[in-house]
Parts: C-alpha cells; sequence; structure tokens
C-alpha cells in the first residue's frame, strides 16, 4: 500500500528495527484521502498502522526536527551545525533541510511547496514582516508557552520583540541582529592614496576620486538588485537621516519617496558607480569584500556578515581591515534580524521539539557562539561581549544607544521594513536607475512612488 | 587532392567544434589547477601539473551546510528517480504513439494537438498545485512523487517522438494484420515494437537528460536526504567558506554532467539514427 | 468474422482508447486542470499563497502597468526570435556541411551535440566566466595583444541578452543540427541525381528540393525550440541573473520571482496566462495548418 510515512514516524521506525523497510505509516491526510474512497479494508489496516505508530512514538524519547535554512556558507554553517549539537544534547534528532543559494530565494520556494502540500518543516529561517504575511496564513506555531516560561520579553529588546510576534504572541525566535550600514575599508589602500576615512558624503568622493587615482577600485560592489539596495539605503540613511529613511522606507510616503532629498540621495548613490570596476554586475558579495581584502578595493557597503570574511581570511579589525558606519550615517543603526518560525504541527513530540529549539536558539551559550561565527550581535540584551571583536562591540554599544535615540531603523534591503512586494518593487526601481545611464533622479523618485503604490495595492 | 571547397568545409567544422568544445573545456581545464593558478592564469592556461584534488574534494568530502559528504551521495538518489522515470513516460510514449498513428479515433489529432501545447507551459506555474496535489495523494516529499511528475510532464515528448516515428510505418502493414486477426497487442508486439529501436534510444536520450539535468522539481518535491544531484550540486556551487574554490565547482559539474555525457557520447550515433529513421518525419 | 469474436470486437474497440486514457487523464488534469487553478488565481487577490477567491482584473492592470513585465516581454520576443533563427540556420548549415562525407563525422557531432546533455546549473559557471570583461574572452584577447578590444555584452544593460542568445544557442543548435542530418540522411538520392542530370547546381538543389523537403523537421524542431526557449529559466538565472538590474528578465522569470520570492502569486499568474496566451497564438495556428495538412495527404 502506498501510504504516508511522516519523516519522523519513518526514522523511529528504522531506529527500533521493528517494521521492514517496506512499512508504512500514515498521516491524516491519507486518512483522510483513503476515506473519501470509502475503501474500508484500508482503513481498517490504517487504524492498526496509526494505533502502532502511535505507540510507538509514545515510547520514543526523540523527535526529529526539520530545520529548514540556507545557511551552508563559512561561518554560517559553522553556527548551524553548534545549533544542531546543542539540540542533539537534549534529545533531539536534527534533520537539516538546508537550500543554498540566492539568498533564500530557492528556500522559500521549497518552503512555499511543502505547506501547501501540508508537509511543512518543523521550523524554518523567515525574518521581519513575512513573519506577518506567515501569521496570516494560519500555519504557524503559537510560541507564547516557552516565551512566557523563560520571559522573553524582558530578555528581548522591544524593537525585536515587536517583530518575533504576531498578534501578540510569539511565533519567531531571533538569532541575531546584523547592523547594515558599515563600510568595510582596506587601511593600506587608503595609506598608498593618501587619503582618509570618509564620514560624511563629500568626504567619501574626495576620498574614491584619491584611490582611483592610485589607479586601485574604489568600491568593491557586486551588481545584483539586493546588493545595489544595501547601499542605497545607506546613502539615503546619510544624506536624509533615520527620520527621513523610516518616512520613506517605513511610513512608504510618496510625498518623502519623491523628495528633492530623496533625488539628492538617488544622485549621490549613482554616482558611486563610477567608482567601481566594470567586472562588477552580478558579482557575489563575498566576492566583493575579497577585493577588499586583497587590497584589489578600497571600500565595501555591506551589512557585518561581511566580516566573516575578514575573519576566515585571517584579517585583524582595526589594523587589517576597518569597520566603520557608512557616510553620515554614525547615529543611526539599520538592523536585519535573521529568526526563525516554527511551523504549526499535531504531533506533541515534535511540538516540545520546536519548544526546545526555540529556547536553545535564545540561550546566551547558542547566541554567544552562534554570533562570533556569524559576524553578527547577540538578539538578547545584556550578554558580555568580551569575546567579540572591535566591530561587533561598537555594534552592540550603538544598538543600545540608537534604540535610545529613536535612530534605530529597519532594514529596507534585507526585508526588515517592508513586505517583499514592496521591497522588490523598490529594488526594481533602485536597480534599474543604478544600471542605466540615461534615467535622472528625478524620474527614479517619481517611478519609486508609483512602484511602490502599485505593490501596495491588494 | 582536395578541392578548395572540402578545406573551407572542414576548416569551418573544426572552427565550429572548438568553439562547441571550449565551455567544456575551461571547466576541465579549472577543474585540474589549484586555486593558485586559478587566481594567476587566464582562463585557457593549461595547469602545470594535473591535480586531482579537486575531483576527491567534488566526490567525497565538498561541505554543505552541516554535511560534508561531497555528491557521492546524491548520485544513487538521482539514478533512482531517473530510471524508473524514463522506462514509465518511454512505455506509456510508445503506446500512444502506436493508437495516434494506427488506431486513430475521433479527436485524436485534437488530443495530440492538446499534449503538444501542453509542452509549452511553464513549469513554475504548476508548482504550487502539484505540492497540494502530491501531499494529498501522500506522495509529498517521496521519490515515487517525483518519479511522477518527471513521467506527467515528459509525456507529452515521448508522444511526440513515437508518433512522428510511427506514422511513417506503413499502415497497410497493420491493416493486413488485423484482418488475419492480430489484436491490438499483438500487433503492437509483433510489428510496431520490433522495429521501435531507434525511436526508443531517441525517447531515452531526451528523457535521461530532461530528468536528470532537472532542478527545479528536485529541489521542490524531493525530501532532504533523497534530493537528487543537480540539487547536492547547487547546494555545493552556492557554498562556500572563505574562498570560493572554483576547481571543486567546476569538478562537481563535470561529475554530475557525466552520466548525460556518457550517454551522448556512446548512444549520440544512435540518436542521430533514431531521428533519421522517422522521428523527423513529421 | 465469425460471431464468438464479437465481444472481442467491441472490447477491441475500446482498448486504444484505454491506453491513451491515462495520457489523457493526466494531461487533463496535470496541464489543462493546473491551467485553469492557475487562471483562477490571475483573477485572485493571492498574495504569499494560493487564495482562491475573486478580485476581478487587478492583477492584469498592475500587470500591464508594470514596466519590469514589458522589459521581460521584449525580452522574450527577442531572445525567441534570435534564438530559434539562429539555432534552425546554424543547425540546416552545420547538417549541410557535416553532410558532406566529411571524415570524422561521428567524433564533431558528438562535439555538436554534447552542449545539450548539459544543464545550466552546470554551464553557467562557465559561460559566465568566458562572457566576463575581466575574466574571460577580453583578457584573453587584450593578452593576446589588441589592447582596445572590447566584449563586455554580459555587464552591459543594452547587450546582455544577446549573451543569453549565444549561450542559448550554442546549447541547443546542435539538437537542430542532428535532426536537420536524420532529415538530409532520409532525402532520396535519386531525386538528387535526376536534378544533377538535369544540370542543377548543387546549391540550387539544396534551396529548391532538399531544404524544402526538410519541413517536417522544422515542425519538430520549432516545437523543441520554442518549448526551450519558454522555459528559458536556468540559463537566465544561472548566466546573469536577470540583470544588470533586470535587463535580461524573461517571463518565466518575472514569474517565478513574484509569485515565489515577492509573495505576489496572483501577479505572477497572470503574467504566466498572458505568457501562455501570446504562446499558443502562435503556435496554435502553426499545429492546426500541419496537423491538418498531414491529414490531407494522408
Amino acid at each position: 500500500m502506498v501510504l504516508i510515512s511522516p519523516s519522523k514516524l519513518n526514522h523511529l521506525l528504522t531506529e527500533n528495527n521493528c517494521y521492514s523497510v517496506s512499512s508504512s505509516l500514515i498521516s491524516s491526510t491519507a486518512v483522510r484521502s483513503f476515506m473519501t474512497r470509502g475503501n474500508r479494508m484500508k482503513i481498517s489496516k490504517l487504524v492498526a498502522g496509526i494505533s502502532l505508530a502511535l505507540g510507538l512514538a509514545m515510547a520514543a524519547q526523540a523527535a526529529e526536527v526539520e530545520v529548514l535554512h540556507w545557511w551552508t556558507s563559512g561561518g554560517e554553517a559553522k553556527s548551524v551545525a553548534e545549533l544542531k549539537k546543542m539540540l542533539e544534547a537534549k534529545g533531539h534528532e536534527w534533520k537539516d533541510f538546508a537550500v543554498a543559494g540566492g539568498g533564500g530565494e530557492s528556500a522559500m520556494t521549497v518552503l512555499k511547496s511543502r505547506v501547501v502540500s501540508g508537509n511543512p518543516p518543523a521550523a524554518a529561517q523567515i525574518k521581519g514582516p513575512s513573519i506577518q504575511e506567515w501569521g496570516d496564513e494560519g500555519v504557524l506555531a503559537d510560541l507564547d508557552g516557552v516565551a512566557k516560561a523563560e520571559v522573553w520579553d524582558k530578555l528581548l529588546p522591544s524593537v525585536v520583540a515587536d517583530v518575533m510576534k504576531y498578534k501578540g504572541k510569539y511565533v519567531a525566535v531571533p538569532v541575531n541582529v546584523h547592523r547594515v550600514n558599515w563600510m568595510w575599508a582596506n587601511p593600506e589602500v587608503f595609506k598608498k592614496a593618501g587619503a582618509t576615512v570618509p564620514t560624511t558624503w563629500d568626504e567619501f568622493f574626495v576620498a574614491a576620486d584619491k584611490i582611483k587615482a592610485a589607479g586601485i577600485t574604489a568600491v568593491a560592489h557586486g551588481g545584483q538588485p539586493w546588493q545595489d539596495a544595501t547601499m542605497f539605503e545607506s546613502v539615503v540613511l546619510g544624506v536624509g537621516g533615520a527620520d527621513f529613511y523610516t518616512k520613506a522606507f517605513v511610513a512608504l510616503d510618496p510625498k518623502t519617496l519623491n523628495s528633492p532629498t530623496m533625488i539628492n540621495a538617488l544622485n549621490t548613490f549613482h554616482k558611486i558607480k563610477a567608482y567601481t570596476d566594470p567586472g562588477s554586475p552580478g558579482r557575489d558579495w563575498n566576492l566583493a569584500t575579497a577585493m577588499v581584502i586583497n587590497g584589489e578595493a578600497g571600500m565595501q557597503f555591506m551589512g557585518d556578515w561581511a566580516k566573516g570574511e575578514f575573519t576566515a581570511a585571517g584579517k585583524v579589525p582595526g589594523k587589517d581591515y576597518l569597520c566603520v558606519a557608512a557616510p553620515g550615517t554614525a547615529d543611526d543603526f539599520t538592523f536585519n534580524i535573521d529568526s526563525f518560525v516554527m511551523f504549526d504541527l499535531n504531533d506533541k513530540e515534535l511540538q516540545k521539539g520546536q519548544n526546545d529549539l526555540a529556547s536553545t536558539i535564545l540561550s546566551p551559550a547558542f547566541q554567544e557562539i552562534f554570533n562570533l561565527n556569524k559576524g553578527s550581535i547577540p538578539a538578547r540584551l545584556n550578554l558580555p561581549m568580551d569575546k567579540f571583536d572591535d566591530c561587533a562591540k561598537l555594534s552592540a554599544k550603538d544598538f543600545v544607544s540608537t534604540a535610545k535615540a529613536n535612530t534605530l531603523v529597519p532594514s529596507m534591503a534585507h526585508g526588515m521594513s517592508t513586505f517583499s512586494s514592496i521591497q522588490g518593487a523598490i529594488y526594481d526601481t533602485v536597480t534599474e536607475f543604478y544600471n542605466s545611464d540615461s534615467m535622472t533622479a528625478e524620474a527614479a523618485a517619481e517611478k519609486l512612488v508609483k512602484a511602490v503604490a502599485a505593490a501596495s495595492a491588494e | 587532392m582536395m578541392s578548395v571547397n572540402r578545406v573551407l568545409i572542414y576548416s569551418l567544422l573544426a572552427f565550429a567544434a572548438l568553439v562547441y568544445l571550449m565551455p567544456l573545456a575551461v571547466m576541465l581545464i579549472t577543474s585540474l589547477k589549484d586555486l593558485d593558478e586559478i587566481r594567476s592564469g587566464t582562463l585557457l592556461s593549461l595547469p602545470q601539473a594535473l591535480n586531482f584534488d579537486a575531483w576527491g574534494k567534488a566526490w567525497g568530502t565538498a561541505c554543505t551546510g552541516v554535511s560534508c559528504e561531497g555528491l557521492k551521495g546524491y548520485f544513487w538518489n538521482s539514478v533512482l528517480i531517473v530510471v524508473p522515470a524514463v522506462v514509465i513516460s518511454t512505455i506509456f510514449g510508445a503506446v500512444n504513439g502506436y493508437v495516434l498513428t494506427k488506431w486513430k479515433f475521433w479527436g485524436s489529432n485534437l488530443f495530440f494537438g492538446m499534449l503538444l501545447i501542453g509542452t509549452m507551459i511553464p513549469f513554475q506555474v504548476i508548482l504550487l498545485p502539484m505540492a497540494r496535489t502530491l501531499g494529498f495523494l501522500g506522495l509529498a516529499g517521496t521519490t515515487t512523487g517525483l518519479i511522477m511528475v518527471h513521467t506527467i510532464y515528459g509525456l507529452a515528448f515521448t508522444t511526440l517522438f513515437f508518433r512522428n516515428y510511427y506514422i511513417s510505418i506503413p499502415t497497410e502493414l497493420v491493416n493486413a494484420a488485423r484482418i488475419d486477426g492480430a489484436g491490438f497487442w499483438m500487433i503492437f508486439f509483433r510489428i510496431i515494437l520490433p522495429v521501435s529501436a531507434p525511436i526508443v534510444v531517441v525517447s531515452v536520450i531526451w528523457q535521461f537528460t530532461q530528468i536528470w539535468n532537472d532542478f527545479l522539481f528536485g529541489v521542490v518535491y524531493s525530501a532532504g536526504d533523497a534530493q537528487p544531484i543537480t540539487v547536492a550540486l547547487n547546494n555545493l556551487v552556492n557554498t562556500s567558506t572563505g574562498v570560493k574554490e572554483y576547481n571543486v565547482d567546476m569538478a562537481a559539474a563535470i561529475i554530475a554532467a557525466l552520466p548525460t555525457l556518457l550517454v551522448y557520447i556512446v548512444a549520440g550515433k544512435y540518436f542521430v539514427k533514431g531521428l533519421t529513421a522517422g522521428a523527423v518525419k513529421g | 468474422m465469425n460471431i464468438s469474436s464479437r465481444p472481442r470486437q467491441s472490447f477491441g474497440e475500446y482498448l486504444p482508447k484505454l491506453v491513451v486514457a491515462p495520457t489523457f487523464v493526466a494531461a487533463l488534469v496535470f496541464i489543462y486542470g493546473f491551467m485553469l487553478l492557475n487562471t483562477w488565481l490571475s483573477f485572485s487577490s493571492s498574495r504569499m499563497l494560493p487564495k482562491y477567491d475573486w478580485a476581478g482584473t487587478i492583477q492584469y492592470e498592475k500587470l500591464f502597468a508594470n514596466d519590469r513585465w514589458w522589459v521581460a516581454a521584449e525580452n522574450l520576443m527577442l531572445f525567441g526570435a534570435l534564438f530559434i533563427g539562429i539555432c534552425l540556420l546554424l543547425g540546416l548549415f552545420l547538417a549541410i556541411f557535416l553532410d558532406q562525407k566529411i571524415r570524422g563525422e561521428g567524433a564533431i557531432r558528438t562535439i555538436y551535440l554534447y552542449p545539450m546533455a548539459l544543464s545550466f546549473i552546470v554551464t553557467g559557471t562557465a559561460w559566465k566566466w568566458i562572457l566576463n570583461p575581466e575574466l574571460g574572452i577580453q583578457r584573453l584577447v587584450r593578452e593576446m595583444g589588441f589592447e582596445s578590444f572590447t566584449f563586455d555584452w554580459l555587464v552591459n544593460t543594452d547587450m546582455a541578452i544577446y549573451t543569453v542568445v549565444i549561450a542559448g544557442v550554442w546549447q541547443s543548435s546542435g539538437f537542430v543540427m542532428a535532426l536537420c542530418l536524420a532529415g538530409l540522411r532520409g532525402v532520396d538520392e535519386n531525386i538528387i541525381k535526376a536534378a544533377r542530370v538535369d544540370g542543377a547546381s548543387m546549391p540550387l538543389i539544396y534551396r529548391k528540393i532538399i531544404i524544402p523537403g526538410l519541413r517536417p523537421v522544422f515542425f519538430s524542431a520549432l516545437i523543441v525550440l520554442t518549448h526551450i526557449a519558454i522555459k528559458s529559466f536556468d540559463l537566465i538565472v544561472a548566466l546573469t541573473g536577470g540583470g544588470p538590474g533586470f535587463a535580461t528578465d524573461v517571463p518565466a522569470t518575472f514569474m517565478y520571482t513574484y509569485a515565489f520570492t515577492r509573495g505576489q502569486i496572483g501577479l505572477g499568474s497572470a503574467s504566466s496566462i498572458m505568457m501562455l496566451l501570446a504562446v499558443t497564438s502562435i503556435i496554435v495556428p502553426y499545429l492546426y495548418s500541419e496537423l491538418r495538412k498531414k491529414n490531407d495527404e494522408r
């Protein structure tokens, strides 16, 4: 008979060895589909199978927790391996469901298919307003139990906690906080060119000119839409400030999107293109980082995951490379929080596995080791930062101070400020403008308003 | 003595051959270099020494996520998916082609046209409905489900091949057999099938290549440890630790492509023969 | 025929239909059924996951107001026309040349054919390198001494789509070559001989007799090439990722981006319906005339 075997039960079977490989178990969907056919014989067999399966499930201690993620590279992979170890220490099985590439685009496609087929993984890497979208679909598990028990409200800054909640209840658990508005610089290159590290956009172009004159690529950039947007949001923040940024990318105010300040920001952004090399279109971000590491380029605008590349190359912050806020954004902080959501599953063991996973993710030990590997800072408040490097320390300090000063803003480029549809609309306009030599900033600003309006309409 | 014309033809063909070979050459050369050589040399500069480390790594130890097992485990997964799907879709294609040419019924041409238009449907469209269907059938995340998907969406092409081939078999032959009292299957097995070898080769090659190279269905419908090799390759290529190991990427790419390459090299002759024998006669 | 065979006879009448029934049902459900579902979605308000409600034509209005969609549609026209045209021409010429009793034909044929065996997941990276100005052909030629040689189509917004054509032709022209070669081998030698006796030159024979005789070959090739062109998804993703910007976006990548990455399934569905409509409006008349003709000949 052709029946479903939920991976977990299947696994139990093989572990307990009481079934041969050919035997299969059943999920409720299978039961329903057989019921409709009214095949009594099969149903009675199924019932027998179910009771057997339940018996087995109860006897077993471990749940196989399937986790969908796209952290397959370098420091990220190491971090996930830590999480796996810790979960296994709590007696659960970790089933790795990694889909690499495209910043999780393939992974999202797979996830949607799995949810539609009624077979979601236990946990998946989802962040920002997308959590609300998934919440609307009614497929997420409620984590309020474990959140109350561990008093997450006290552990997490309210900015972070708000993102994790759907209708007031925790449905997601944060792993880290990335700062996006960084500029990574190679001091050697600056010295060679006789330039100083810029703190405003005017200074930036002076420095970039000098580096260019010295025959070195001033800005290492990968011409992919998300990288264009990452650079763009730093420019907007630097030119317009945090209030302007929030009005533009969170409130999506049309007047702000098409304002002289935005046009100024667009012009500044486009001007940077002249300081990149001709090989930049399509380049992956880590290859652009490698250019800064190797002294082939002076600076790069990228979030703090870039630090992982420097660390992997054995470079020391402050000496081999500099992490400074993007020009004009020293007092601001664009955040990007990675998180996991849990899917609503019926199985009691799996639910326990999910809760254990959630509490492991928020444990100080994991938060520390994960973020040491990934380059970000812990999402939890008041963790000791001694093991972290200077860049992370600065980030942690700025995170707290900007939160107080109201200059802590969600990253548009990384899907923290809007739904993916609006984010995509902004991407399109930004990347089209960046890649076009004939489009004016005025036209781009107008287009921005139109695209955002079209994407927000139901 | 060769005429000027023939020299011209030979040099044109040779030049084209070089151009066609270039991407494969680039991949092969790169896979045999170490990373320093890749960085310092150009695309086509030959490696100083043959270095098969990248191949070993791609096969056995390259990491994606938390596992470091290279491609070797996934090779077999692909075989498990490809073989049944190719066999089933070819069988159905053969029988369909037989009916559509020798047992025409009212609407059989319409049916064929309908199938052909079906080949134009972009696969992205069917991802989610198919996922729901597989879930309903209890086949979500199973190899069986994936085989089913590949079979269904391969039918149009296998039917096209067989139909176009069988159309050139004289219908009188079939009619004569019918008068002699031979039935539907008897005619198929005794008359049609024995002359079908060339087109079976075409269908098998086509389906094998399509299914082996599929990524979209594989990534969406397969469960974690039963993923086909293209998914593993994608994961491997999109994973880098510190530096991007182009030599390993290229070696992995060639490994993943070896079965289809082999099929084309070994059976390529029969492929053209099969096409000659009738697949191209509308 | 004796009486006892009558029940068999009537069963025999149904048998052929019964045999194609599974395929028919599969096509009906999994192709046309899903197409209908998709049509419904294109009139729904679906965002992240499918939602079967009714929202009127809003998704189509949004689609038509979307610049990126028109870029994608235009790209498919351009790419499709060039890709199919060049593949057919190149395939035909290679086949004609290869049909001149060439030594080593087998090897050369395999070389032309092998790209078809590889997926773009595999060859995408190699092509990216070859076309990249700082790594590939441009650098190679410059190092040979031609300092001012420029070949930067891959990173040039206006030219990038042509690099997709190049890679696409590389992959598929061998298949057309094989089809044409097969067609050429099927041409009756006697007709050619007779024409030669009448004093016709070879090019004339090709133009007037042989190539028109390849009509069925072009039919098969066209079906296969159209299928490949419309589904050119891997090709774009691996080579340009739709970039620079979205200059090389095609409907297949557009649909995927909106439906899966951006949570606008309604809009994505509308785009796929437009795509399907455009294709069928070209293919159906052609299919009709071809199938019709064969019926008449029979």
